[in-house]
Formats: structure tokens, sequence, C-alpha cells
């Protein structure tokens, strides 16, 4: 009796699920954003720590959820997901001109955001059920598996969205051992076509122009980042204004709450997207280089923990978990700065917003979880 | 690939790929820090001179929001220019000694400090909100002599809506109210967030609501010259905004008028619209409420009251209550028996005053019966035999394809919010509304009842009068709309809204003919004549009487029923019979028999509209201007 109520059991009963890198790591992060946020956006701050503690508690029992177990889950999530973004194609409430959001009476909800993890997922179920025997052919399968969810979010259109999730999924192959004969073609592609676009920016931003494959909105997107001033009241404003509001920055910041683009209202979307902006405007770059440390500790740590994981679906989920992290804050620093187009993706665990900061601190703690099990399998 | 690899080499391989996954990490982050020192270092001098220049902002100037009118300029809903007093709760230290203080230089009763709470709750703490509106020239005078002492607080001119019709056609022209989370998260959603920076109100119901966008205007915007602290220097470039849009309806509001006078404390709805448009000449609901509460948000008492009367003022009972449609579903029967070719008129039945069917006797209203009844006859004397055995005949499938192009049991499309859908009975919709499997099966008896108006039929009164309106308009069925024209308030280009044939039901014109004859004899000879004796135009009716509380075998004696269970009284109607320019339905809540209550409603809205001819106590003039004499 007297032991059941003995605090430091309970603290060690709270703490032993988690990893101390990643807790430390994430804490950094949530207490940077909320010191930005009294500075950006006060009033929101109770939300913050609501949203933070639900997410807490989601990474708290992800990570106590053993890989196994997950992998069970895979499958299933992996069909609900594909089932209700199919049921959005059909029946979503449109806004935005997208059809994004199911309405299911009580809430609408956004299936895309579960496919996020769910795809990484059910891929690594997946080479974990053909491990010994994997054959070319499994990469074929894995890659439909990946396209489906894809080619129907990229459809409402969610461009941003499809792009992680595809991203997320081409992880997963690409530690499965995707040939480099695969890789290194599309990246050259990629990487000249690229290139041409910015060489040749000019001629095909014509008005009139148009874009096989792309809508007329990611057209407008990738012209205006190519040329911001032509737009500066529409688009082209958000990232004329977060340019000036890095680049007046200078090294050291004009000081916490004295940032003059994020209080006179030049900064849009100031605590979600944009909140990067606000970051460097007031702390500098000192405070953007202190960002991407902890960011880049934190996918050291996601690495280190896929290269000790036990099983191949272990290895091959924490290795695309922890890309995914990357690649949020890539994205989302590139679009920023602009260097980038803008599409919709937030700065992990920075970013107000609670969806983003769930889905993210489930992530950490499948990571986690990764990590406390590497022993319990066999190997 | 296929080559087999043994697990060490697998995990190998792994191992090489984070490696490359990790120095890919590092060049892109380092492509960021280059960005960043680029920005922050190199293009330090140019980025802050921009942020130092950077001082215009931009001030949203609020549109005026359009004006509603009637058909014939009547204005039901305008703006006035008031000052009110704000308070912004965030930049207030002690917000009730504030408010303490504040009530010594003006007038603030509990009520404004209740609605003052209540908008708290609902927006965030830096928004400025009203604690007194409309305030004196004294007050005015007052507050701004001892202003210094309240930061936090302050006098703002602003524009109130009005709608000097008071309750007259509130439920049509609606409210509008203060902009709350769930309208924020609409406005986002429809990317006006711009335009609606510094609106604080928008369309809550009726036509307020469902026009929202023409009403509303586009912001314009003042470009102005902040000093470091934010504060406005000088203005550089003005975009005047542009006001809304007035919305002219097809309604007559005289009309309205007197139809909301004639019933008096009953409650009940009226539906009346041109048949060879759609335009809704009047859409009355009673009780009514006074859309002016709702302005600057509703004090908690009379909201109270407003939501605990058991008439349910708020309740617009012309398009959200659907009643079974009684004997004023016959005259459709009938027309649906000649269309499927299931009678001809000429057919007679000898009515011996009831119908048995599966060990029910379903009974005549007259005992003994109404002898040989033809269709037209079984219109204007309303023989219930004639469609006992003609529902039997047509079946319930037959029955609810024909009622359906008719709009039975569907929304219209009206441009109002909030309209119910009805019931039109159908072993399909019995399948979808009921859980278990004995109660979705569909019983040969009830389709008996359906043939009279009653058992499941339900339907709004705006369903009866757009029927009624396709049936004398020769089967062309359109969406009813009550704006006529959006005006713009600049220019004065009007936008007319163009009347919508929804679909044109292929009937026989001498078919139409029948019932049209037959139900300008119920008016002549029938149920209706009381009603319409002495009518100098021709007019076709049916009455209807649908029963709320079903008695067991014993008769129905008005008297003996209590008030609330007595049955509903309905009456449709249209004319002049030989081109019909009106088409309305009228329910009266627990009126009674039909011919009772609600035909003289219908007659005194004919006599006006047709003749001009206005009931004693009712000023003959524009009722604006008896309001504003009072």
């Amino acid at each position: 009796m007297n032991s059941r109520l003995d605090p430091r059991r309970w603290l060690h009963y709270l703490l032993a699920p988690l990893d101390g890198p990643l807790t430390l790591l994430i804490l950094i992060l949530v207490g940077y954003a909320a010191v930005v946020m009294v500075s950006a956006s006060p009033e929101r701050l109770g939300t913050l720590a609501l949203n933070t503690a639900v997410a807490f508690s989601v990474m708290w029992i992800a990570a106590k959820t053993p890989p196994s177990r997950m992998m069970s889950a895979a499958l299933p999530l992996y069909a609900i997901g594909v089932l209700l973004l199919i049921a959005v194609a059909l029946f979503g409430d449109v806004s935005k001109g997208a059809r994004r959001w199911l309405n299911i009476g009580v809430t609408r909800i956004q299936p895309s955001e579960l496919l996020k993890i769910a795809m990484p997922l059910t891929l690594a179920w997946y080479f974990q059920s053909r491990e010994g025997m994997l054959r070319a052919r499994d990469f074929f399968i894995a890659a439909g598996l990946l396209l489906l969810p894809v080619g129907l979010i990229a459809k409402q259109p969610d461009l941003g969205t499809s792009i992680l999730v595809a991203a997320s999924g081409f992880y997963v192959l690409f530690f499965a051992g995707l040939t480099w004969r695969l890789i290194l073609p599309v990246a050259v592609v990629g990487i000249v076509g690229i290139g041409a676009i910015v060489a040749m920016g000019d001629t095909i931003c014509q008005p009139g122009v148009d874009w096989p494959g792309l809508r007329e909105y990611q057209k407008h997107r990738v012209c205006t980042l190519l040329d911001p001033t032509s737009d500066p009241l529409g688009k082209g404003f958000h990232i004329i204004q977060s340019t000036i509001a890095i680049g007046s920055g200078g090294v050291f910041g004009k000081g916490w709450g004295k940032g003059t683009q994020t209080h006179l209202d030049f900064l849009p979307e100031r605590h979600t997207d944009f909140i990067f902006a606000v970051l460097t405007e007031e702390f500098g770059l000192a405070g953007a280089l202190f960002l991407v440390v902890v960011y880049i500790l934190l996918i050291f740590r996601g690495l280190f923990i896929a290269a000790g994981a036990p099983t191949l679906f272990s290895r091959l989920l924490a290795g695309a978990l922890t890309l995914i992290f990357f690649t949020y804050a890539f994205v989302n620093m590139g679009m920023v700065s602009g260097i980038l187009p803008v599409v919709g993706v937030p700065l992990p665990f920075v970013s107000y917003g609670g969806t983003a900061l769930v889905t993210l601190c489930l992530g950490v703690g499948m990571l986690m979880s990764i990590q406390r099990h590497r022993r319990r399998v066999g190997t | 690939m296929t080559v087999m690899r043994t697990p060490e080499q697998e995990l190998a391989r792994f191992r090489g790929r984070l490696a490359v996954a990790g120095v890919v990490a590092l060049l892109c982050f380092g492509l960021l820090a280059a960005r960043f020192f680029y920005l922050q270092v190199m293009r330090y001098d140019y980025y802050s001179t921009r942020a130092e220049d950077n001082r215009i902002s931009l001030v949203p100037i609020v549109p005026n929001r359009g004006l509603i009118t009637d058909r014939h300029g009547t204005v039901l809903a305008r703006n006035y220019s008031a000052y009110t007093l704000e308070i912004t709760p965030s930049r207030v230290a002690d917000l009730d000694a504030t408010i303490e203080e504040l009530s010594t230089l003006v007038d603030i009763q509990p009520k404004d400090r209740r609605r003052l709470k209540k908008l708290m709750d609902e927006s965030k703490s830096f928004e400025s909100l009203p604690i007194r509106n409309r305030l004196s020239d004294e007050e005015v005078a007052r507050f701004i002599a001892q202003r210094y002492r309240f930061p936090g607080v302050e006098l703002k001119a602003r524009l109130f809506r009005d709608y000097p019709m008071g309750s007259f056609a509130s439920h049509v022209i609606g409210y509008i109210g203060r902009i709350n989370d769930r309208d924020l998260e609409r406005i986002e959603e429809s990317d006006d967030s711009a335009n609606y920076r510094g609106t604080d109100h928008i369309g809550k119901s009726g036509l307020e609501k469902s026009y929202e966008r023409d009403l509303h205007g586009i912001t314009g915007f003042e470009e102005v010259e902040v000093d470091s602290g934010g504060r406005a220097v000088r203005l550089l470039r003005r975009t005047p905004a542009i006001p809304g849009n007035n919305v002219v309806l097809t309604l007559d509001l005289k009309l309205q008028e007197i139809v909301e006078k004639a019933f008096g404390n009953r409650r009940g709805a009226l539906v009346a619209i041109e048949p060879s448009t759609g335009g809704v000449l009047a859409l009355v609901s009673t009780p009514s409420f006074d859309p002016n509460l709702f302005v600057d948000g509703i004090a908690p008492q009379d909201w109270d009251q407003l939501n605990t009367d058991q008439d349910k003022p708020l309740l617009n009972r012309a398009i959200y209550s659907a009643y079974p449609p009684g004997s004023t579903f016959k005259p459709f029967m009938a027309l649906g028996a000649l269309t499927t070719g299931k009678r001809t008129p000429g057919q007679t039945l000898a009515d011996p005053g009831y119908f048995n069917y599966g060990g029910h006797r379903f009974m005549d209203d007259k005992v003994g019966g109404h002898g040989g009844v033809d269709m037209y006859k079984s219109i204007v004397v309303s023989c219930n035999t004639y469609y006992y055995v003609l529902a039997n005949d047509m079946g319930i499938e037959s029955i609810a394809n024909f009622m359906r192009p008719l709009g039975f049991g569907q929304r219209s499309g009206i441009d109002l919010p909030g309209e119910a859908e009805g019931v039109l009975p159908s072993p399909e919709w019995k399948k979808r509304r009921f859980k278990r499997p004995e109660q979705q099966k569909w019983f040969g008896g009830e389709t008996i009842s359906v043939g009279i108006g009653q058992g499941y039929n339900a339907y709004t009164p705006l369903q009866m009068a757009q029927a009624l309106g396709a049936v004398v308009n020769n089967g062309v069925l359109y969406r009813p709309h009550i704006a006529r024209h959006v005006v713009d308030a600049k220019t004065g280009e009007k936008r007319t809204i163009e009347p919508e044939p929804l679909r044109t039901i292929p009937f026989k014109q001498s078919h139409i003919d029948l019932i049209k004859r037959a139900m300008v004899g119920v008016n002549k000879a029938g149920t209706g004549s009381r009603a319409f004796a002495g009518a100098p135009y021709e007019v076709g009716g049916k009455t209807g009487t649908a029963q709320v509380y079903s008695l067991k075998g014993g008769k129905y004696v008005e008297g003996r029923v209590a008030e609330r269970l007595r049955d509903h009284s309905w009456f449709i109607a249209f004319a002049p019979a030989d081109k019909p320019v009106i088409a309305l339905a009228v329910l009266v809540e627990n009126g009674g028999f039909g011919a009772q209550s609600a035909a003289p409603i219908a007659r005194q809205a004919l006599d006006y509209y047709l003749l001009g001819k206005v009931p004693a106590g009712i000023a003959a003039e524009d009722p604006a201007a008896e309001e504003s004499a009072e």
C-alpha cells in the first residue's frame, strides 16, 4: 500500500518508457516554441499548453507500445486511411477549393494526416513480412501501396501533404535497399529540372502558359518563389515579408518581443507556418542556428536508434520516421527563407497546431519504443 | 537485387544507407545555414533598411451593409450610426472596478454587464467588446471629458443594424449577430478573412444569412504610416470600401402584414407564391420575434424567454415544420389517378360511408356516405372513401413516384437557410427511417391513410404552396425564391434573380383543368364556400385537417379535446382560376377544421392581393409610416 503511493515509484513508472536524449530535445523545442509564442501570439499559450499535454500523452502511450503491436496495427490503419481518403474524394467537404475534409457528424477529420504515420508503418511491415525472400517485385508492390494514397491526396488537391506522405514511403523503400540505379537517375533529373525552371523562370511564368500535371495555383506558387515581386500584395507578400524579417534579424536578432515585422502585422500566419520568421527576426542567426543544431541532434539520435534496432521492421520504421522530421524541418525553414515554394508544412514541434504536434509526438513515441525494446526481441 | 544476402550483409547495407541519409541531412541543413548567413549577415544592411521602411500599416474600412427592401421598396433592414462604448478586457487591469467607475458617467444596466460577460466567453481577450451601445450625446460628452481615466475603454462611432418593421417578416429577414468562433471558421474556410477584417457582425439567420455575401460588401483599406510604436502618423492612401448590395424581395410587406395580423395569437404559417416565377409573395410564421434583440448580442433573459416559450417563436414553421396535409392532398391524389390512368373523371364510386381493408373499417366524415361520387364531387365534398379506394388501387409506390416530382418530401431550394425535408412516405423511406426489421415493413393499411393525406405524410407549408403552384402553372415547377434583385448600392445596377424552372411535369391539360375546376367548386359549393362567399374573383381551394391526436374509436368533438391536441387546420388556394397569379398554403396549428380557421386567412390574403382590399384595423398606407408615427 505504502510503496504504491511512493512518489519515486510513480516517477519511475512515468519516465521509464521515455528516451532521455529525445525527451530532452523535444522539451527544448517545445520550450523554444513557448518563448516565441509569448512574443508572436500570447493569447494562444493556454491552447499550446493543452496541445502539448495531449501530444505528450500520445507520445508516452506510443513509447509504451511494443513494436510488435505497432506492426499488427499497420495494415488496418493503412486500410482505414485509404478508405477514408476515398470517402473524402466522394463525399468530402470542399474548403478553399480543395476537398480535404470528411464530415463525420460530430467533427471533421482530415484523413491525409493519418497516412503520414500509417504509410511508413505499412511499408515497414510489408518488408518485414518479406524478409529473407525480397525480390525486385516487392519494390513494385510497395510502390503501389505508396502511390495509391499519394495519388488520392494529390487529387484533393493537397500537394504539400502528398509530398510528405510520398517522402515518408520513399524513405522506407530507400532503407529497404532500393537500388541506386533507380534513385540516382531520378535525383539527377530532379536537380536538372529544378535548375531548368530557375533558369527559364521568366519565360514559363508568363500568363497563359500551362504546366502539364500542375494546377494553376501550384504554378503560381513556384513562379512567386522565383520572383516574389511579381505579386507583392498577394502570395509574394508572404515570402517578401518573411525574408525581410529574417534578414533584418542580423546575427543576434532584434530581441525578444521587439520584432517589428512581427508586431506591426507584416508577417502572415506568424504563429503557424511562418513562426520561424518570428524566431529569426527576434533571435537572429544565433537563434536560427541553435534551432538547426537541435534538429540535427534529434535526427542523429533517430538515426542512431535505427542503427541499433533489432528487427527489419523497427529499423525501417525508425529510419523513415527520423527522415520525416528532417523533411518537415527542412521544407518549412526552406520555404520561410525563400528557397522552397510555400507548401503548408509546419516547423516540427514549434509551429502552433494540435494535429501536427500530435502526429509528430506519435512518431517520437514510436522511436522511443523501438529504442526501449531493442534488447527484448531476440537477435 | 534478387541476390540473397546474409543478415549481416543486410545490416551493413542498412547502416550504409543511414550514413548516406545523415550526410544528405547535414548537407541540406548546411544549405539552410548558408541561406541564413546570406540573408542575415551579407545582406543585413539591405533587409534592416527595408524593415525600417516597413512602416506602412493597413487599416480596414468596414463597408456599409446592404439594405433589404420588399418589392415596393419598403425598408426591412437598414443601418444607422451611433456611438458605442467599447472595452478591451486584456488592456484593463480590473474589469469590474472599471465598469463600476464607468457607470458613474454612463448608464450601465445589469443587462449590459451580463451581455458583456457572455461576449467575453465567446471572444478573445484582445478584442474590443461593446459595454454600452447607442450612447446619448450627453453621455458621449461626459465620457470624453473623463477619457484619460479609462485606458482600454474607447468610444467608437459605429453603424448599427436596425429592423424598422420589428417582428414583421422576422423569419424571412433573419438577423445579424456578432461573429463567433464557428462563423470565424467558416470565414477562414471560404478565404474571406481579409474581407472580414474589421467586421464584427455577420448574418445569422434568414436572408441576412443566405445573402451575406451580397449584403456585406467589400472592405476597404487605409494605408497609414506608423511610428515604431505602431501608432498612425500619416494617411498615405485610401481604398474606399465598397458598400454591400441591397437586396430587393419579391415579398409584398403589406400582404405579409395582413396575414400576420389575421393570424392573431394563433400559431401557424402561410406561404404565398407566384406560380409563374416561384417568387414568394408572403412567408409568414407566427408567433414571430423582434430581430432587433439579436443585433448586439441578445440579453440572456430575452434569449431564455424566446427559447422556453412553448409557442416556439424562433421556429420558422413555414419552411421548417412539416405537418400531414390532410385533405389538401386529395387534389394531388386525383391528378395522380388521372395521370397514371387509374381513374377517368367520370368513373363513379358508390360511397357507403366506409372502406373495409384488412379487418379495419376506414370511416368517411359523413355517416352513411356521399352516395355516387365521381372525381369532381370527391374533391368538392372531400370524400374520404373515394381516396381510400383510390390509394389502394394505385399502391404506395405509384403514389410516391407521382408525388416526388411535385417537390413533396424534398427541400425546395428556397433562398433561406434551415429548410426541412418533410416526409414523402414510401416503403423505401420506411426502410431508411426505422431500424428494427419488423418496423421496416410497409403495410397495405398504411397506404389507405396516405391517400387522404394522413399517416406518415408530412410536408412544410412551403412544399404545399410550391406543389400547388406547379399544378396550376401547368406542370412547370419553379424553385421558390424571396430575393428578386440584388442592387449595387453605388451604381444602382440590378442583378435579377432569374426564376428557375426546376422541371416540367408532363400533365395533360384536360386533367389540370378538371382539378382546377373541382377546386373552384370547393369554394362555390363545397367546404370552402362559407369563407369565400361573395368573392368577386374565381378562386380554387381545398380545405384540410391534419390529425394531431388519434381518438381510439371515439368521435372527435372539438370542444372536448385539449387545445394543443386539436387538429391542425389547412387551406390551399389559387386565384384567379383562369390565370393564377398567386398560389398559397395556410396552416393554423390546432385550428380545427380547415374551413373554419385557415380558409378565412386565405380569403383576406387574396382580397388584398387581387383587389387591394385592406381589412379594418390595418392602415391602408405604407406600414412604415404607421410604425414611425408611434
